[in-house]
């Protein structure tokens, strides 16, 4: 079962939560809804739910389809999607197996409670909690809870399934193992799914596709390569991780940063434009003394040598901040020591240079 | 054993010298505080009881072979038995449509429900009288239909729902407000009608709330007297209700009679206080859970 949103805006009073967002999700894929907070994809989630309505738009042919059927209409409960809260909403007065049966229940009044119990019991085994059927949600830990209310959800045979931040109250640990399990989960059933998550690793690690959102729009769609390795906008290259950087400027085919100056055939034009241009901490190289190559100078404010592997940050002599990344290895090689000089040499950048028609364009560059 | 440990920690916690008052302090409140209670609280309540027993048991049950006393004991079971359901169900309409929605007017809803408490119950009565008396707004209206609401029964159940309609919406209220609408999203989503939901999801989450509205609003409509004794005509073996009853039985110097039936609500009063207890606890039990899960608001995001 297919989703698809079409032209969908909703605002609450003077504040766009959504602004003309479009977007597919095909049959049985697990993506992902990626933004920070305010971004919209809670309610983008609440939209295709039928949790929220969006706000009409004259004119415009917009709607929320699953597998070409149009659901804009059709009320939350009539729309068979299993929804998961962020604080489970599991119904405090019922137990586990009543609060599985729930959905059954008030679909078929009448139906056999043995096919009930046997539906039931077959979902617990399924999230791993059989015996704990007569458990109240209170006496549940947070990982139990959240697999209780997706349980419960599947329960209805859902066309669709959506989790808003499934893993956001829970600690370290076990967000690990449950986004390992819903993945795992996800293979078995292959229902279609969407959840929301703040969290890169989250979404990279446990999506199909990574919808990037930011202030109501779709910044970008990818698989999490795509996103991680090509981001679209600047914004995506900002939100995925830790990114160094600097205000340049490009004219005929170079491009000039900090005291750098290197080819960026992407920009032919003789007039010189303003460009943004943006470097992962790890891809730089490293090196104490300069080497004829290319590279920017700083000195060592900070290491974090507790990891997998160091961080370092530095200042450049114009006063600006730099991230770095190497591997223990080449720390053990190199003996770096605060305030020592480093010459800072990146591998790849991305440049982001406005057009005439004020679009923003971006290359990637390798050196 | 975790529990026995701390069972046996908290019986050996002995208060530091340092904040405690000085013995004469400490026995100079604890005997005024004790003084005052039976001066005002369990000295009223053994006289009453003293009284009624006063001339032997077989004088007291005689008091309730009365017709008229056991008409207005009838009269209050009924007045109470027709308010009290009123009372429930429209407080926990009020609750819902409070806790769970927004509107416009919601202040002033929230108000009106707490009026009663702000308005003395004879005036509330007197109200009764100039909309629905004989000479009031409506009256000739209800005489041309031979309709009467004033000194009948009418008058009493609308005085005594009036006086207790806050009980059950001010304590559904918090609670409900605590739970937000989560879980009536959750079922909802699960496939159930606005009906199913509020039948196995809202209602069962506020069941002990709406008992302790529903104990303290029945332990008030069997009590009242302002308001009922102004709209009552307190025409005996007719229209008194039980506290009214008292009244004329102590005006008219038969105080055993008098006592006897105030004992039985003496004895509800008792009973009502128990149950209050009771109630209290558990629900208390539902808040807390309530508090433990708390409901963030929900943000767009």
């Amino acid at each position: 079962m297919s989703i698809e949103v079409q032209h969908i805006s909703k605002t609450f009073g003077s504040f766009v939560a959504l602004d003309d967002v479009n977007l597919t999700v095909p049959t049985g894929q697990l993506v992902a809804l990626l933004g920070p907070s305010g971004s919209g994809k809670t309610t983008l989630l609440r939209v295709i739910a039928g949790l929220e309505q969006a706000t009409p738009a004259p004119g415009i042919d917009s709607g929320i389809r699953f597998h070409d059927e149009d659901v804009s209409h059709t009320p939350v409960r009539h729309r068979k999607v299993g929804f998961v809260f962020q604080h489970y909403a599991l119904f405090r007065h019922m137990n586990v197996f009543e609060n599985g049966a729930f959905g059954l229940r008030v679909a078929r009044p009448r139906s056999r409670k043995l096919q009930i119990q046997e539906r039931v019991h077959q979902l617990l085994a399924l999230i791993q909690l059989e015996g704990l059927a007569h458990r109240y949600p209170s006496q549940l830990s947070g990982g139990q809870r959240q697999r209780v209310a997706l349980a419960r959800a599947l329960a209805v045979q859902p066309k669709v399934l959506l989790l808003d931040e499934p893993f956001g109250a829970l600690d370290a640990q076990v967000r690990q193992e449950l986004r390992r399990w819903l993945r795992r989960l996800h293979d078995q059933l292959h229902v279609t799914s969407v959840f929301v998550t703040h969290d890169q690793d989250e979404a990279l690690e446990v999506a199909d596709r990574v919808v990037v959102m930011n202030r109501g729009r779709v910044e970008q769609v990818g698989t999490p390569d795509e996103v991680f390795h090509h981001p679209a906008t600047e914004f995506v290259m900002h939100f995925l991780g830790q990114v160094n950087q600097f205000h340049g400027r490009v004219e005929e085919g170079r491009v000039r940063f900090g005291n750098l100056e290197l080819p960026f055939p992407q920009y032919a034009h003789n007039q010189d434009g303003a460009a943004r241009v943006f470097i992962r901490p790890h891809d730089v190289t490293i090196d104490t003394k300069t080497n004829g190559l290319p590279s920017i100078q700083a000195t060592i404010e900070r290491i974090h040598s507790a990891g997998a592997v160091v961080r370092l940050e530095m200042r450049t002599d114009a006063g600006q901040l730099l991230f770095a990344e190497i591997s223990q290895e080449r720390f053990a090689t190199m003996h770096l020591t605060y305030g020592g000089t480093v010459f800072v040499r990146p591998r790849h950048i991305r440049v982001f240079t406005d057009d005439y028609d004020n679009c923003t364009r971006s290359a990637p560059l390798s050196i | 054993m975790a529990g026995a440990a701390s069972l046996h920690a908290r019986a050996t916690i002995v208060q530091p010298r340092a904040i405690a008052e000085p013995k004469l302090v400490r026995w100079t409140l604890i005997g005024t505080t004790l003084a005052f209670l039976s001066l005002f609280l369990f000295v009223p309540l053994a006289a009453v009881f003293y009284e009624a027993l006063r001339k032997g048991l077989s004088a007291y049950l005689h008091s309730f072979t009365d017709p008229a006393a056991l008409a207005a004991i009838k009269l209050t079971l009924l007045a109470a038995g027709i308010a009290v359901p009123v009372n429930l169900v429209f407080g926990l309409a009020a609750s819902w449509a409070i806790a769970k929605f927004q509107f416009r007017g919601k202040h002033l809803l929230i108000t009106l429900i707490d009026l009663p408490f702000a308005v003395s119950p004879v005036v509330s009565g007197m109200i009764y009288v100039l909309l629905y008396g004989a000479n009031g707004y409506l009256g000739p209206w209800l005489i041309a239909h031979n309709v009467q609401i004033i000194f009948a029964l009418p008058g009493i159940v609308l005085a005594t729902v009036f006086v207790t309609f806050p009980f059950v919406a001010r304590e559904v209220i918090p609670l409900m407000q605590s739970q937000g609408t989560q879980e009536e999203q959750a079922a909802m989503t699960l496939g159930a009608s606005g009906w199913q939901t509020f039948w196995r999801v809202t209602l069962p989450g506020v069941k002990w709330a709406m008992l302790y509205g529903v104990i303290l609003s029945n332990a008030r409509a069997m009590g009242e007297f302002g308001a009922v004794s102004v709209v009552s005509g307190h025409i005996r073996g007719k229209t008194n209700t039980m506290p009214l009853h008292v009244e004329i039985l102590y005006n008219e110097y038969n105080f055993v009679a008098a006592f006897a039936v105030a004992s039985l609500l003496a004895l509800l009063a008792l009973a009502t206080l128990g149950l209050k207890t009771l109630v209290e606890w558990r629900s208390a039990v539902a808040l807390a859970q309530a508090e433990a899960n708390p409901v963030v608001q929900e943000k767009a995001s």
